[in-house]
């Protein structure tokens, strides 16, 4: 099944994707990897507030290689989410409704998910040449200082991306290991 | 005494991290296409799909395969009756770190302390082995190297009494762990034998050999065999979403080692594994 999903995405629209569903993401989602992360949290523990706005938002965990001339970003593939496992559980209680990665996540983000009806998707690893053609516009947000770890907000149009773990707790990276098992 | 200028280093060095980055080499791009026709999950065949397709947009507009453009790892060989002229070497090559990385818009992914974690913004320092050998020629190889891969990567220092069956079952035991997270299909780099820095050395080294090449030692070539077809056994598949490509070699260096040692270093790598070399 292709679902075609638009941000901002609520919960109510999470909760109808299944583990396994194939999506195209169109509209605003951010960028934050391990030290945006770390430093938001830091931030928002001082300031009460987030570079952007967390309620039904979207993150996706890469750092850009830089754009060449002409180009609105660089290469931009997902990069491993379960460094981002520390903080995502919060982020979820406070809003967040959607991660883009790849490689699997925590209990305790997992718990969160179901807990916040927010989803995970994957993105092909290493496909990021492929993916940036899906980003149509970027901008450095907030910590420019980080350089690839600086928070940049995307305009995506038919973003490809996986549901790997559901609002019932579904895994499609358990489930379909299983499948092809013949060990 | 050959005399090679620091320069000319420099130089060899910026194009090999661009052309290393940019373009995937002809050995993996055709086990992925390989692995793509025999792959039995449908999902599988997709991710196979989009990573070929992947490779042709990065050699045909020239940008990086992945965003994730390495820590710039080097091997040097180097002939003894070589003089290198204008400079150091080690600065040579830091130098074509920095003249590459930036001028081939390649993404700056080094810290200059593990624990204080601010970038260098120039990709330096680069990760440099040197081997001394007879002769005039110098051999640079590069081998810009993800950290999602890197992260998944282990040693074990293994008891010879766990033998031959103890070193698959640590290795099959690593990738198994790693599942998703290295973006396979994969490369299983293992360096048994040596002690703790050898084997982790001749991993990595063994990640430079090309997919479908074997050791010309006959226990090691088995090794090799028996653990790929178990490893694509696992179901873990084209970015762990089920299938029987999870990796596409698995490539065993091994070394004489101690009486009481058997140290088995397994570096995993992704199927951006990159490697250009040259020789002057």
């Amino acid at each position: 099944m292709n679902v075609k999903i638009t941000t901002p995405f609520t919960k109510e629209e999470a909760s109808k994707l299944r583990a396994g569903d194939i999506v195209s993401i169109t509209g605003t989602i951010y960028t934050a990897r391990d030290a945006a992360h770390k430093r938001m949290l830091e931030d928002y523990e001082k300031t009460g507030k987030f570079p952007f706005d967390i309620e039904n938002a979207i993150i996706y965990y890469a750092g850009p290689s830089p754009a060449k001339p002409g180009q609105a970003i660089g290469s931009a593939g997902p990069t491993t989410s379960y460094r981002m496992d520390a903080y995502a559980p919060k982020l979820l209680d406070l809003g967040e409704t959607g991660m883009i990665g790849k490689g699997a996540r925590g209990k305790e983000v997992i718990d969160a998910m179901i807990r916040n009806k927010a989803v995970y998707f994957a993105a092909t690893g290493g496909a990021a040449a492929l993916i940036s053609s899906h980003i149509k516009k970027a901008e450095v947000i907030a910590y420019e200082d980080l350089g690839a770890e600086a928070i940049h907000k995307l305009y995506v149009e038919d973003f490809p991306a996986v549901v790997v773990n559901d609002t019932e707790g579904n895994n499609l990276y358990e489930t379909e290991k299983a499948k092809y098992r013949t060990l | 005494m050959r005399e090679i200028s620091a320069t000319l280093i420099t130089e060899e060095v910026s194009k090999m991290c661009i052309s290393a980055n940019y373009f995937l080499n002809k050995d993996i791009y055709c086990a992925l296409e390989n692995a793509k026709k025999e792959e039995v999950s449908p999902v599988g065949q997709e991710m196979l799909s989009q990573i070929i397709k992947n490779a042709d947009i990065a050699k045909e507009n020239n940008v990086p395969i992945c965003q994730d453009t390495g820590l710039a790892v080097v091997f040097v060989t180097i002939g003894q009756d070589v003089h290198i002229t204008g400079g150091s070497l080690k600065d040579a090559i830091n130098e074509g770190v920095r003249k590459g990385y930036t001028e081939g818009y390649l993404r700056k992914s080094v810290v200059s302390d593990p624990f204080i974690r601010v970038n260098t913004k120039d990709n330096t320092p680069a990760i440099i082995h040197y081997d001394i050998v007879e002769g005039d020629k110098l051999k640079i190889e590069i081998a810009p190297k993800g950290a999602g891969s890197e992260n998944m990567s282990k040693i074990y220092m293994m008891k010879p009494s766990d033998g031959i069956e103890g070193a698959k079952k640590a290795i099959l035991d690593t990738v198994e762990a790693a599942g998703p997270n290295p973006c396979p299909p994969m490369i299983v780099g293992v360096g048994c034998g040596g002690n703790f820095e050898t084997a982790a050395i001749l991993a990595k080294k063994a990640l430079l050999r090309p997919v479908g090449s074997h050791s010309d030692k006959e226990h090691i070539r088995e090794m090799e065999e028996e653990l790929l077809e178990k490893i694509n056994s696992t179901g873990i598949g084209p970015q762990g979403l089920g299938g029987r490509t999870t990796a596409l070699a698995v490539n065993i260096e091994s070394f004489a080692t101690h009486i009481a040692c058997m140290p088995i270093a397994i570096n995993i790598s992704c199927h951006v594994t990159r490697h250009a070399v040259c020789e002057l």
